[in-house]
């Protein structure tokens, strides 16, 4: 994976929230999911959000992923402000900046692993060749070098959860994102998952995770804690 | 990628979708029946009435087309009457009647038609050569078949037989010099022709008689006006162009073919709404996976072209089955219809045309791809978050 390993200049952001809110509609009084958060991420940087159910950690993944936008504020990623994207630009930015990892895994039932991996390549219209050579390089890279033809029911919730992150990682993305990836996983599993990520990390991947899992969040060398969708701790933040 | 993602969850629900196709292909096969029908009997009356050449029938007023019991005297001088017009170029007088030839104890009978062997348009030769003297006669090949006879036989035959007495009247030897496709006829009917004055002898009454008269006209003449003006110099008879002809039989099949034209519309409906379902169902039941597929980066537009592929797969299958099964149910209806007593063998309800059948199919494929445009682009279009929050909880 030295592909993705990028210099390490704590100075250099992949990650700029500036002032960002997102309220819900709901009938009555409006629900302010996210109130007002700013926050800088640098590359290499591995962050663990965290707070009670309902503070709001899911809605600010959603908007540093682009699958949702912000009430107001800016979020900056890779040098490009992606709250004001056209639906076609946020999601061509989906494709290639972003790599999301969901709780549930979310693969494609019908696809191989192998074939999952390759999904977003496709997309993106990496030629076949070396979509092939990526896919195989990812899915050893997690750990399932000889299950590249199972589909998803024939794996484990840990391997389907490995085969997820290879997905997340094959247009190299800039930024990993994962909503509570060890949330359906046994002890035992998640503890596997952790280091998973500590290895990305170490391999040069920027992450932000969100958990309720204290294993994880101890990995990460930074943990922003929400509450009432505000940032209240900022623990372990990179200097400036 | 996305088109397997697509023939994969097809084969997924496999029981779903190969109902879904049978359905569309009977929907397709209805179609195109009915597409046959509409156009099947008006096309196969015009190449009948047609393929005789003859532009103008004339027979004894007050008759059926096709009744060969009335018949009008003074033929010859009818047939040098009309002769005379200046339009016509040809008369083909034609006088209808039984012929019975004995095999072992049974009588065979069959239709007989005398006719003027230059000028005749009511049979094709197949096999043998055409009738040139006055005892030679041409049967088809179920007349033939009947009698136990073939073609070079000569045969004792009679133009009456009175099963009582066991009498026969008229009888003369004639040689079987051919063997023909008689147009006019249905396929099992036993028929033979013989020269019109031969005919006329056999039989006690009918000197001088025919039962028909076709007419062939010049080129540029209208038939329609050909007519009637032979219908004035000839009050016995009454006079038919094969344009009347078609007109009233278009005008009589008119009602049968807008039952056709509602017919092939619900199946196309029918078709239309059967795919809406299938797409829709799968449609619901795949929002998460839609939405987890846009969230990771696959365009709108490709989401809602994986749908697509899915109906337009659907009714393709559907449509070439139903082709299949609409010309094999279109044969066998034509052969229950055509059994309808009286009618020609020639005859077709059902007529295929290969580019009304491909455009009704298209049409079918067509709605196929709008079924699925309406599901694929509402789930395209979810909000991505909401749409995977609301998954998660269900
Ligand atoms: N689509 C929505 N419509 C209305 N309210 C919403 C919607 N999505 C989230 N909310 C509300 O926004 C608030 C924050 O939700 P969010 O899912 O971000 O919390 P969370 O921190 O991820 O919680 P959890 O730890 O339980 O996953 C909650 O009060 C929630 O009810
Ligand atoms: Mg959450």
């Amino acid at each position: 994976m030295s592909d993705t390993r990028p210099s390490r200049r704590s100075e250099e952001l992949v990650l700029s929230a500036r002032d960002v809110r997102r309220d819900y509609p709901v009938a009555g009084e409006p629900v302010h999911a996210v109130r007002g958060i700013s926050l800088d991420i640098a590359r290499g940087e591995y962050v663990a959000l965290v707070g009670p159910s309902g503070c709001g950690k899911s809605t600010l993944l959603n908007l540093l992923g682009a699958i949702d936008r912000p009430t107001s504020g800016t979020i900056t990623i890779a040098g490009r402000d992606i709250s004001s994207l056209s639906d076609a630009e946020a999601t061509r930015f989906r494709l290639t900046g972003i790599g999301f990892v969901f709780q549930r895994f979310y693969l494609m039932p019908t696809l191989t692993a192998a074939e999952n991996v390759q999904l977003p390549m496709a997309e993106a219209k990496v030629p076949r060749a070396e979509r092939e050579a990526r896919t195989e390089e990812l899915l050893g890279y997690v750990g399932l070098a000889g299950r590249s033809e199972h589909r998803p029911y024939q794996l484990s919730g840990g391997e389907q959860q490995r085969v997820a992150i290879a997905r997340a990682l094959a247009n190299r993305p800039a930024l990993l994102l994962a909503d509570e990836p060890t949330g359906e996983l046994d002890a035992r599993t998640g503890a596997e998952m952790i280091e998973m990520f500590a290895r990305l990390n170490a391999d040069g991947a920027t992450l932000v995770v969100v958990t309720h899992d204290e294993e994880l969040a101890k990995a990460a060398r930074r943990v922003v804690h929400l509450r009432d969708g505000v940032v209240v701790d900022d623990a372990g933040r990179a200097a400036p | 990628m996305m088109l397997r993602l697509a023939i994969t969850g097809l084969l997924r629900r496999r029981t779903r979708t190969a109902l879904t196709t049978a359905g569309v292909a009977v929907a397709a096969a209805m179609l195109l029946d009915m597409v046959m029908l509409g156009s099947g009997m008006r096309e196969s009356f015009r190449g009948f009435l047609e393929q005789q050449d003859y532009q103008l029938r004339m027979s004894p007023r007050g008759t059926m087309p096709f009744d060969t019991e009335a018949t009008v005297g003074g033929a010859a001088a009818l047939v040098a009457r009309v002769m005379a017009d200046p339009d016509v170029e040809a008369v083909a007088p034609v006088l209808g009647g039984k012929l019975f030839v004995t095999r072992g104890d049974s009588v065979v009978a069959a239709f007989a038609l005398g006719v003027d062997p230059a000028l005749q348009a009511d049979y094709v030769l197949v096999e043998g050569r055409d009738i040139a003297a006055p005892n030679e006669t041409v049967w088809n090949g179920a007349m033939l078949e009947a009698a136990g006879r073939a073609v070079g036989d000569t045969v004792r035959a009679a133009a009456g037989y009175d099963p009582q007495l066991r009498r026969y009247t008229g009888a003369r030897e004639l040689v079987i010099v051919g063997r023909g496709r008689f147009v006019m006829l249905s396929g099992g009917e036993l028929a033979a022709a013989l020269p019109l004055a031969t005919a006329q002898g056999m039989q006690a009454d009918r000197a001088d008689r025919i039962s028909v008269a076709l007419v062939r006209l010049r080129a540029g003449a209208s038939a329609d006006s050909v007519a009637s003006r032979l219908e004035l110099a000839e009050p016995r008879m009454s006079a038919i162009s094969t344009e009347a002809a078609l007109r009233f039989v278009d005008e009589r099949l008119g009602y049968f073919r807008q039952l056709a034209l509602i017919l092939a519309s619900v199946s196309l409906a029918v078709g239309f709404l059967l795919v809406t379902t299938l797409v829709t169902v799968s449609v619901n039941e795949r929002i998460g996976e839609i939405a987890v597929l846009r969230a990771i980066g696959v365009a709108k537009w490709r989401v809602v072209a994986q749908v697509l592929v899915e109906g337009v797969a659907l009714s393709l299958v559907g449509a070439t089955l139903g082709l299949g099964l609409g010309l094999i149910t279109a044969r066998w209806l034509n052969g229950i219809l055509a059994a309808f007593p009286g009618l020609p063998a020639a005859f077709d309800f059902f007529l295929f045309e290969p580019s009304a059948a491909f455009r009704s199919l298209g049409l079918l494929v067509l709605c196929g791809i709008l079924a699925g445009l309406w599901p694929a682009w509402r789930a395209a279009s979810l909000p991505i978050a909401k749409t995977l929050r609301e998954e998660a909880v269900a």
